[in-house]
């Protein structure tokens, strides 16, 4: 696949959902193994192209996510390159045993792909909101949790589950017009995370579409003086806990950022790894509370639960004092 | 040549209710799914006596017809039947639900001993079976893929998400068997939730239904034989009795999960020379 400033301007514009989309259609050109699966949900997911494309590669069960991936683990089980996608709680959780029998114990090697996962979907309620997939999907035995940054990091997610041997569920979150953290290829490795930025006093672990407003936060930081290192962990599990042990040693304060619930997501994750720590940095979960809150748009939202830039980076200060 | 084939199903089951009088005292305490394997022993004795292809010296074969216990907790008649095609020892069989033993209470796949899927929550084999029938298709491979359902498992909604799709589909490469033994965990179907009329609603999900003696094993040939109508899964209702074969445990439903007592076991025993 070719990845040009062009691809990158086009992936940002139409968001990760539809990048998704176009990146199974090119890899169907070469890869007739692939089948898509969708519940309803192909226009969501960008599938349409694939479906009128190469009708043999893509496969809708209708609105019956337990039967998804009932049918996509059948599949797997024949050596069929599967993917399934649909909306993110009705990914995750409508199927959630059926996930955890066909492919977290039986290992089927499916790769499953959430859409418009953490707010995005806010005017819609919270039905359609999903703030706990990484915390219920990373739960499950021999299940990769993948969280991309941005357009470019779900296009290298989903090639890379390709050849990856587990099953997977990648999340996707941001809509439309999505900022861009990278502008060029980049070398994207499962299970490890990648520090964006350098900074001396504190690390930023941030995952999704919050790695780009921690960037910009610490462009905020800068100017009050704070130096801080970002860190993207596209990766939830297996979760790079050498990294955070290297990093959280030389700053005097850790701060993880993440469209999720503060319950069992990247600040979960990062809490585990440094309670084997000694003398560890201090740690701050930056994420959204234990509510079904108020319904709105996409960044009054993000707004509403202090996830913009400005709002992380006054949080920031203000922990920093208490220091 | 019919009755031969009679006769030698009727051998394997006969011979299967006796591992499975030893496996469930064997187990002791663990206690079995008596009733509920006991009512799929005809069945699964036609299954791999008659009906399904396989190679037992290469239990991975890919043009093997598949089989899916989607009842999980009807192992005792899996697991027996699996050992008079040679893939399960004797010995083997009497580890069943001890420690270490690969012979759970519910099927765990492990394909060299003919284990193909892994199951034991219920309403999850038929779907996983409708993705297996269409890589059949895709591939162009002539093989069937049995599921073995339950009639409290149709109590499942994704159940009928599965039977939704396989004649949306055109699956005709797909066999499911329901084990209607009128019977679930705490009670009769008709007591904890009426099942009735299974066939109809089969039906009218557009399968192609047949009902017979789940017991008959001529019934069962033919049921199990007859090509599928073209574009059409089918579902064979075999009405049969949980416990079957042992006056004690049959219609009995404090048999669906029971310990099996010496006594109880010497009486079982006399029964199954007596039936001969």
């Amino acid at each position: 696949m070719k990845i040009d400033e062009k691809n990158l301007v086009t992936y940002s514009r139409i968001g990760s959902r539809a990048t998704f989309g176009l990146v199974i259609l090119e890899l169907t050109k070469k890869n007739k193994n692939i089948i898509a699966i969708s519940a309803d949900t192909s226009t969501s997911a960008g599938l349409d192209r694939l479906k009128k494309q190469f009708p043999n590669n893509f496969l809708d069960v209708g609105i019956s996510e337990q039967n998804l991936i009932g049918v996509a683990a059948g599949l797997a089980s024949e050596g069929f390159d599967v993917f399934t996608t649909t909306f993110a709680p009705f990914q995750t959780m409508r199927c959630c045993e059926q996930i955890r029998v066909n492919l977290g114990y039986m290992k089927h090697k499916v790769c499953m792909v959430g859409l418009a996962s953490g707010l995005v979907l806010g005017t819609l309620g919270f039905t359609h909101c999903c703030i706990e997939d990484l915390s219920i999907m990373r739960s499950i035995p021999n299940i990769t949790v993948l969280s991309p940054a941005d357009c470019l990091e779900t296009a290298k997610a989903t090639i890379a589950s390709i050849e990856h041997k587990n099953p997977i569920y990648i999340r996707l979150t941001g809509g439309s017009n999505q900022p861009m953290v990278y502008k060029k290829d980049y070398n994207f490795e499962i299970g490890k995370g990648i520090v964006l930025k350098d900074g001396d006093d504190i690390a930023i672990f941030a995952t999704g579409t919050m790695v780009h407003e921690s960037i910009e936060a610490s462009n905020i930081l800068q100017t009050k003086g704070v130096s801080a290192k970002i860190i993207n962990m596209h990766t939830i599990k297996p979760f790079d806990n050498e990294l955070v042990e290297k990093i959280s040693k030389k700053v005097k304060l850790i701060i993880t950022v993440e469209e999720h619930s503060i319950i069992g997501g990247l600040g979960s994750c990062v809490a585990e790894a440094k309670s084997k720590i000694k003398n560890s940095a201090p740690h701050i979960a930056i994420g959204l509370p234990q509510q079904f809150g108020k319904s709105e748009i996409y960044r009054d939202m993000l707004k509403s639960h202090n996830l913009t830039a400005p709002q992380i980076a006054q949080r920031i200060l203000d922990e920093l004092n208490n220091v | 040549m019919t009755i031969e084939l009679e006769n030698k199903i009727k051998k394997m089951a006969t011979n299967m209710r006796k591992n499975i009088l030893d496996m469930s005292l064997e187990a002791g305490a663990q206690s079995s799914h008596f009733g509920g394997g006991l009512s799929i022993v005809d069945i699964t004795a036609t299954l791999y006596g008659a009906i399904m292809k396989y190679d037992p010296k290469n239990p991975g074969w890919e043009d093997r017809d598949r089989f899916i216990l989607s009842k999980g907790h009807g192992v005792l008649g899996y697991y027996t039947a699996l050992s008079e095609i040679g893939l399960i020892s004797k010995k083997e069989l009497l580890t069943f639900e001890k420690s270490k033993s690969f012979l759970l209470g519910h099927p765990v796949m492990n394909l060299k001993k003919g284990i193909e899927f892994t199951n034991g929550s219920l309403g999850m084999g038929l779907s996983v079976g409708v993705g297996i029938a269409i890589a059949a298709k895709k591939k162009s491979k002539n093989h069937k893929i049995f599921i073995l359902i339950g009639d409290g498992e149709c109590n499942e909604g994704s159940i009928w998400e599965a039977a939704m799709s396989a004649p949306h589909f055109n699956l005709d490469n797909i066999v499911a068997i329901l084990d209607k033994n009128n019977f679930q965990q705490t009670g009769s179907n008709i007591e904890i939730l009426d099942t009735a009329s299974l066939s109809k609603k089969w039906l009218s999900f557009g399968w192609e239904v047949i009902e017979v003696d789940g017991h008959n094993i001529l019934e069962l040939i033919k049921a199990l034989s007859t090509k599928n109508p073209k574009n059409k899964p089918k579902i064979i209702i075999a009405n049969t009795i949980k416990g079957k074969g042992f006056s004690f445990a049959e219609n009995s439903n404090e048999w669906h999960h029971k310990i099996l007592t010496k006594s109880q076991y010497d009486k079982a025993i006399e029964e199954l020379h007596s039936n001969k």
